[in-house]
């Protein structure tokens, strides 16, 4: 993996300083009583896990502790898209 | 043709020149009644003890070859001590199947029953090791905690640290050792055997092993699958075993569901050979390390995983760092020992860090995915199971706790004595 992490506070920082929180799919819908089990436990536990292109979330622990998303090819480790 | 020493004897006369391929490599037929994906110690397990009980024809399907995965990757230690009751009626069962794998197979997988100490260095750990010695006695694992005499006895190399020393790098550990806990039946095994071993038992009953023979979509009707298209052409089935590792989501994706497993990166290393000095497998916790001797005298050392997910196939050089540090703290005698090799392990670690033996959502698909840092030691327990679950089509109560529905029935199975753990 590159082993810069882009913050977008802070600029590229070693990925040491970081923490990988979880995926971060835009998934979230409006959810209501109504929501069945099937699909509240799938929004719960579910994970893509895509060989490639993935959203995650990430916190810059060491530095400002500002949690962001970045895009990253898991299949390469490689930083797709920097935050905006 | 059977393997015993009188065999070998023979070949030895006849100067080795006529020994027979360990088995076929037949070409892929148009129909079989069931397709195990992923040729690993999980799947050909699983196409063995299916071809024992008769199950009709059955092909295994390998995206490279055989143990080339996980199998071929891990630190190859078998052990039971685990937290939960379900976890640890499922490992006792499959140490007793290695205690008996090499004879069951006629193959020498080298099984190994050495021993491992786990390291207790703060009080949590050892609240949380004598509550796993009382879960593991009730089901006939025999699991005690030790002194640190008793460690420096077994195992004189390691620097347990002075006790009472508060300044690191004045004789002392910030974390001294404070005892044990022993497990006499865990051991290690030669894994390449385990996955050849496999394969050829099951071959010898019939199984056709596929390899460089890439899953690549599944055609439905409706919830069931019919056939699956690979990289050699298109086969139809009527039941379909998934037994991969690092490739759970991928395949799931194909299959058209998601599941709630992410891929991790697991580092291990061996170091150069040396004279035998460790005669126990050696774990941790607390600074995150785990190391054997090899009967070739390498060092196998693993640790936790990478601080990221990933499925690129080689680690983080943090986590070597991390774990060679571990390493000097107990051995500081080792400090110019050289490394060897390093590679990385993908492991599928499902949400709550337990394996997922089940149904999936389609018909006649079925999974035996999710075995996160701990899929070898599970191998012949979990071979043996998934072919009961494939052919009754219900799991049998010793992994009834791994269904994938534990999630919608709000009955997670929170795992936390895994390498793969998270905090």
């Amino acid at each position: 993996m590159s082993t810069l992490i882009p913050c977008p506070h802070c600029g590229d920082r070693p990925v040491q300083e970081f923490r990988y929180g979880s995926e971060a799919p835009a998934r979230r819908p409006q959810t209501d009583s109504s929501i069945d089990p099937a699909s509240l436990s799938s929004l719960l536990y579910d994970s893509e896990n895509p060989k490639g292109l993935a959203s995650e979330w990430w916190q810059h622990t060491a530095g400002c502790r500002l949690w962001f998303a970045i895009q990253r090819d898991t299949a390469t480790d490689l930083i797709a898209e920097a935050p905006a | 043709m059977s393997y015993s020493a009188l065999s070998l004897l023979i070949h030895a006369f006849r100067g080795h020149r006529d020994w027979q391929p360990a088995w076929r490599e037949p070409e892929l037929k148009p129909a079989y009644d069931i397709v195990i994906i992923g040729g690993g110690g999980h799947g050909l397990a699983t196409a063995f003890h299916l071809a024992q009980l008769g199950a009709g024809t059955i092909a295994v399907l390998e995206k490279g070859w055989l143990g080339g995965g996980n199998t071929g990757r891990n630190t190859a230690v078998i052990r039971a001590n685990y937290l939960r009751e379900e976890s640890v009626r499922f490992h006792a069962h499959s140490m007793a199947l290695w205690n008996e794998l090499s004879s069951t197979l006629n193959f020498n997988v080298m099984f190994s029953p050495r021993g491992q100490i786990d390291l207790i260095r703060t009080w949590g750990k050892l609240r949380d090791l004598r509550r796993r010695a009382a879960i593991m006695e009730r089901h006939g694992v025999e699991y005690d905690l030790i002194s640190t005499r008793r460690i420096r006895e077994m195992v004189p190399d390691l620097d347990l640290g002075t006790e009472g020393a508060i300044e690191p790098g004045f004789g002392g550990k910030r974390l001294p050792v404070l005892g044990g806990a022993w497990h006499p039946g865990a051991g290690i095994a030669r894994h390449d055997a385990v996955a050849w071993g496999y394969a050829r038992a099951a071959d010898a009953l019939g199984v056709d092993i596929i390899q460089n023979c890439e899953v690549t979509g599944f055609r439905r009707d409706g919830q069931r699958v019919t056939a699956i298209e690979t990289t050699r052409g298109s086969v139809s089935t009527s039941k379909v075993g998934v037994a991969v590792a690092g490739h759970a989501g991928v395949v799931a994706e194909l299959a058209g569901f998601r599941l709630p497993v992410d891929t991790w990166p697991l580092v291990a290393f061996v170091s150069e050979p040396l004279k035998p000095f460790l005669h126990t497998c050696i774990n941790c916790p607390a600074t995150q390390i785990y190391v054997n001797q090899s009967d070739k005298g390498e060092l196998v050392i693993g640790g936790g995983p990478d601080r990221y997910r990933s499925h690129a196939q080689k680690g983080d050089w943090e986590t070597v760092e991390n774990v060679t540090r571990s390493l000097i703290d107990l051995f500081p005698r080792l400090g110019r020992v050289k490394l060897l090799r390093q590679w990385a392990g993908m492991i599928d670690v499902a949400y709550d860090t337990s394996p997922i033996l089940s149904r999936s959502p389609l018909d006649n698909l079925y999974l035996s995915v999710g075995w996160g840092s701990g899929g070898f030691k599970a191998i012949p327990a979990g071979g043996e199971a998934f072919a009961k679950l494939i052919v009754t089509g219900m799991p049998d109560e010793l992994i009834a706790p791994f269904g994938l529905d534990r999630f919608q029935r709000g009955r997670p199975l929170f795992e936390t004595a895994s390498a793969s753990a998270r905090g």
